[in-house]
């Protein structure tokens, strides 16, 4: 039924369209190269104006985003010690994008209005000039060596991973649609894996190898704390597909693939409670709470339950299509003080004492 | 040489007029001219199926887990009750990604074009095989059907994102539409890339061979040159996703480990050992990125042209532009890395792409640059397509600056699968090369059909898909910055997103408005297939050798002998001559010398 009526609905759109159409045409008969289908003077002018509306458009458009969805989440307030870095960058190049947005549809468009065609002009013939073609060669090159060059040495100052400074070694697991965690514990080294160690009767869901005295202190949990200004060296793995571990606040993120160990590191710099005591968080979780109050009136009036309070926490998202509930597969990681890190971390199962011994 | 084949050509010409049956005139065409129209209905065909699912993904995103009517009844058992589900969700993204990129925006553009243009253009009787093109198209559209097909098997089409990356595709327990689904997209593709290496042998032989007299390489329109390189890169990327997909079809289904390895799945451990999944990448996306210059180049070249005839000025920098086609397509075969920087290959790699990524900016803003100076003291004609070229241009400009983002490692980490990717690489391919594609139709309609569009509705196309086009993008760049993933089913799990919930209605109602216009388009083409005005010779006063042949289309191009070439393609405006054309074929006056282009 539906299918019919809507199939119904695009034939009359497709006659009310050959009714126009006609109806225009009709409206057209008494005039010089009437039903003409070339542009002529009228169409070029008419058409010109809207270059310039659309220049005009175009503008308000990038305004509107700028003010309204602006708050640049992503590029303020970052929450490691590399983030200001990206930050810093991804500012620069925005600046530069939007400058030659700017002046380049400008002239796009601008050209396009000033030099609408007009019946018995004759354009310039300007077929060539190697002084301009030079500058907009160069130009570019210059700009984008600095960004290049500005973009490497971020890249390379994040990447390498400095084993100096003793880093908290943390693995991160990814299964369909789960993250888990495992820390090295006292020693600070994690016990050997491979999923061929799995064994789920054992509860030894991670396939660490019971074997290795490395792996007697690990500690495996279901949520990442982290303590501030310690770097943390972040080993990734997977046991089936593909995902990847998405830290937006800490602008970082590196697949987990399977067969092979990936690694990231960063150093969280606020922890989770100062981070909900800045300003930007606070609005932002205002606004949000305020939609979510709006969005639990209606649920009540369906006799649903109104959605919780939203509290600020950071998050790790799998960002790699990773089958049918990738759309929920998350991690709350949770930032605080050495000591506080210390107290949650003894309230943790030992992987030797996680074990189910089967008789 | 040439004029040999041309004899040969128009005797052979002569023995075979008038014995076409049906069959052999509108199906089994060897006519590059009934060719190109075979491929450009299929791939409208196929971009109105793609854009359907584009519209149900963005409802769904939308208005996440709302009951629908049009759900429940396009996607049946998908959508229980009117919900979508996830699965399909999925597949829709992966089916419409497919479709878009290689059935629409490949065969339908630069297989219509190609086929309409190369010959006409630089002045042959056909392609240089009328067999392998007709093999071609029918091979092409024997995939298309194949992939849609997909959607009518038990378990779904292939849903592990247009990359398909294993394991998730190679996995039938890790995904439902891995299984028979996954098969058939991977058939499916084999089977395209095979008519888009047949097609693409056939355009480079031709272009270097049945060139007419005066027909040098210097002298070819930018859309020669364009189809030309567009086809080298397809021959030397193509079978290296051939080869990816049956590496992958060896793993999913006799046991090998190219790709897999050490997985845990569904309780169980799998035999596979050895193979990783990062090698994949690097395969896919050896074709996958020089792909995007398969799809943006041909549009690019139908604007040079366009624009040129409409502004009714010479391109501004002939030779600076076929250099960038040049340099593009060298370098887009460097680059690929830049879809990898966070895949775990090793970080050095991540500079080196960075590197080679960021030089494509300096021939996109040469030739960004040269468009913009043609329009300067030109007398635009606002035709229907100089209106889409123009669109083309702002929107690549627009796409392209944000890859300067993407492309830098450092940068990539946090915007990496997110809308701002989305965003970008719609803006920069997706509608740049849609706009090409309505620029080169209502540019050269008069040419495929012998009669005109309805500029009108040319108008009322063009202004709302470009009003549109950026009412849906250009937001998308902001909810992308604030670490919005994309691929995701819905983002109500995620409180810290609800306050992106209303720019995502905003650009669904975008999206709707546009696609619902382009029913004008299809009215357009259609009705004036049959009624529209009665075109002539050469409409648009163009200088290229297409508008030479009678309107009414016959086998060989030209009655009698094709005419020899003598100047460059953009004789606009040329102060030697009254009128502001000059066509190629037109000798040059005493005293008149050639420009050193």
């Amino acid at each position: 039924m539906t299918a019919l009526l809507s199939i119904l609905v695009l034939v009359f759109i497709t006659v009310a369209i050959w009714q126009m159409v006609k109806i225009f045409d009709l409206t057209q008969a008494g005039k010089v190269d009437a039903n003409n289908q070339i542009a002529n003077d009228t169409d070029n002018r008419i058409n010109g104006y809207l270059m310039i509306g659309f220049l005009i458009f175009i503008y308000v458009i990038t305004i509107i985003c700028f003010v309204k969805y602006g708050d640049l989440p992503l590029m303020s307030n970052s929450a490691s010690e590399h983030g200001p870095g990206i930050d810093r960058l991804m500012i620069i190049s925005m600046v530069v994008i939007f400058f030659v947005q700017t002046v380049t549809q400008f002239l796009l468009h601008y050209f396009a209005y000033k030099y609408k065609g007009e019946k018995g002009k004759k354009a310039l013939f300007f077929a060539d000039n190697n002084k301009l073609e030079a500058i907009w060669t160069i130009i570019p090159v210059i700009v984008l060596a600095g960004l290049i060059i500005q973009g490497l040495f971020t890249w390379t100052n994040i990447m390498n991973v400095d084993k100096g400074n003793d880093p908290l070694v943390v693995e991160l697991y990814a299964q369909q649609f789960n993250w888990k965690a495992r820390y090295a514990g006292s020693d600070n080294t994690l016990g050997k894996a491979n999923v061929r160690l799995i064994d789920i009767d054992r509860a030894n869901i991670l396939g660490v190898d019971e074997a290795d005295p490395n792996a007697q202190d690990d500690i495996i949990t279901t949520e990442l704390h982290l303590p501030v200004g310690r770097p943390v060296l972040f080993k990734m793995r997977s046991q089936d597909v593909l995902h990847s571990a998405y830290m937006p606040h800490f602008r970082a993120q590196m697949n987990c693939v399977p067969g092979m160990i990936t690694q990231f590191s960063f150093t969280p710099t606020k922890t989770t409670e100062e981070m909900r005591q800045t300003p930007d968080i606070q609005d932002k979780v205002n606004n949000i709470n305020n939609i979510r109050i709006e969005k639990s009136k209606d649920l009540m009036a369906k006799g649903e339950d109104a959605l919780e309070r939203y509290e600020f926490d950071y998050l790790l998202l799998c960002n790699k299509i990773c089958g049918k509930s990738h759309y929920n597969m998350q991690m709350k990681i949770i930032v605080e003080t050495q000591e506080e890190y210390e107290a949650w971390l003894k309230t943790q199962k030992e992987f030797k004492n996680s074990l189910v011994s089967i008789q | 040489m040439a004029a040999h084949v041309e004899e040969a050509h128009a005797h052979d010409d002569h023995g075979h007029h008038h014995k076409e049956t049906f069959i052999t005139k509108y199906i089994f065409s060897q006519d590059h001219k009934m060719i190109a129209k075979q491929y450009l209905i299929t791939g409208i065909i196929m971009g109105i199926i793609g854009i359907a699912m584009s519209l149900l993904m963005r409802m769904q995103i939308a208005w996440p887990e709302q009951p629908n009517v049009i759900f429940k009844a396009l996607l049946g058992k998908w959508a229980p009750e009117g919900v979508m589900d996830a699965d399909i969700y999925l597949a829709l993204v992966t089916i419409h990604g497919t479709i878009m990129v290689f059935f629409v925006l490949t065969a339908g553009l630069s297989g219509t074009f190609s086929n309409l243009l190369i010959p006409l253009q630089i002045g042959a009787r056909d392609m240089a095989s009328g067999f392998l093109n007709m093999v071609s198209y029918w091979l092409f559209f024997l995939s298309s059907v194949i992939m849609v097909s997909s959607f009518f098997v038990e378990a779904g089409p292939a849903a592990a994102g247009w990359t398909i990356y294993p394991p998730l595709s190679a996995l039938p327990m890790a995904q439902g539409g891995s299984g028979l689904g996954m098969t058939l997209w991977l058939i499916s593709m084999a089977i395209f890339i095979a008519s888009s290496l047949l097609g693409s042998l056939n355009y480079v032989v031709t272009v270097i061979n049945l060139r007419t007299k005066g027909m040098s390489m210097t002298r070819l329109p930018l859309t020669i040159w364009a189809f030309f390189v567009t086809a080298i890169i397809g021959v030397i990327s193509f079978p290296v996703l051939l080869s990816a997909a049956l590496l992958l079809i060896m793993d999913r289904s006799f046991g090998t480990s190219f790709f897999l390895s050490d997985i845990f799945i569904q309780g169980e451990v799998l035999h596979y050992q050895g193979g990783s999944p990062v090698l994949f990448e690097h395969l896919f996306w050896f074709l996958g990125h020089p792909e995007v210059y398969i799809v943006l180049l041909p549009a690019l070249g139908i604007t040079s042209e366009i624009i040129a005839t409409n502004s009714r000025k010479p391109i501004f920098g002939y030779r600076a532009m076929v250099a960038s086609i040049l340099a593009i397509a060298f370098l887009s075969t460097i680059v690929w890395g830049h879809h990898m920087f966070i895949s775990g290959m090793n970080p050095f790699l991540g500079s080196v792409f960075t590197f080679t990524t960021l030089l494509i900016a300096i021939p996109s803003a040469v030739k960004a640059f040269n468009y913009i100076t043609t329009l300067w003291k030109g007398n635009l004609q606002m035709n229907p397509g100089m209106l889409f070229s123009i669109g083309l241009v702002s929107t690549f400009i627009t796409g392209g600056l944000t890859g300067i983002i993407l492309g830098d490692s450092a940068l990539d980490i946090n915007v990496h699968d997110t809308y701002f990717v989305v965003a970008h690489f719609h803006l920069v391919m997706g509608i740049s090369a849609l706009y090409g594609l309505f620029a080169g139709v209502y540019h050269w309609f008069p040419k495929m059909f012998g009669r005109m569009m309805n500029k009108k509705l040319g108008y009322v196309h063009f202004w709302v898909t470009a009003v549109c086009a950026y009412g849906v993008f250009f937001p998308m760049h902001f909810i992308g910055m604030a670490g919005l993933p994309r691929r995701y089913y819905t983002n109500t799990n995620f409180p810290l997103f609800d306050d992106l919930a209303s720019v995502n209605v905003v650009i669904t109602v975008f999206a709707l408005i546009g696609a619902a216009f382009q029913i004008v388009f299809l009215y357009n083409f259609f009705s004036s297939i049959f009624y529209g005005k009665k075109a002539t010779q050469n409409p648009w006063k163009s200088n290229t050798m297409e508008w030479t042949t009678p309107v009414e289309h016959i086998h060989g191009n030209w009655p009698g002998q094709i005419p020899h070439v003598h100047r460059w393609a953009y004789d606009y405006s040329n102060p030697y001559h009254e009128e502001d054309f000059v066509p190629q074929n037109v000798p040059m006056k005493d005293g008149e010398k050639e420009l050193q282009h």
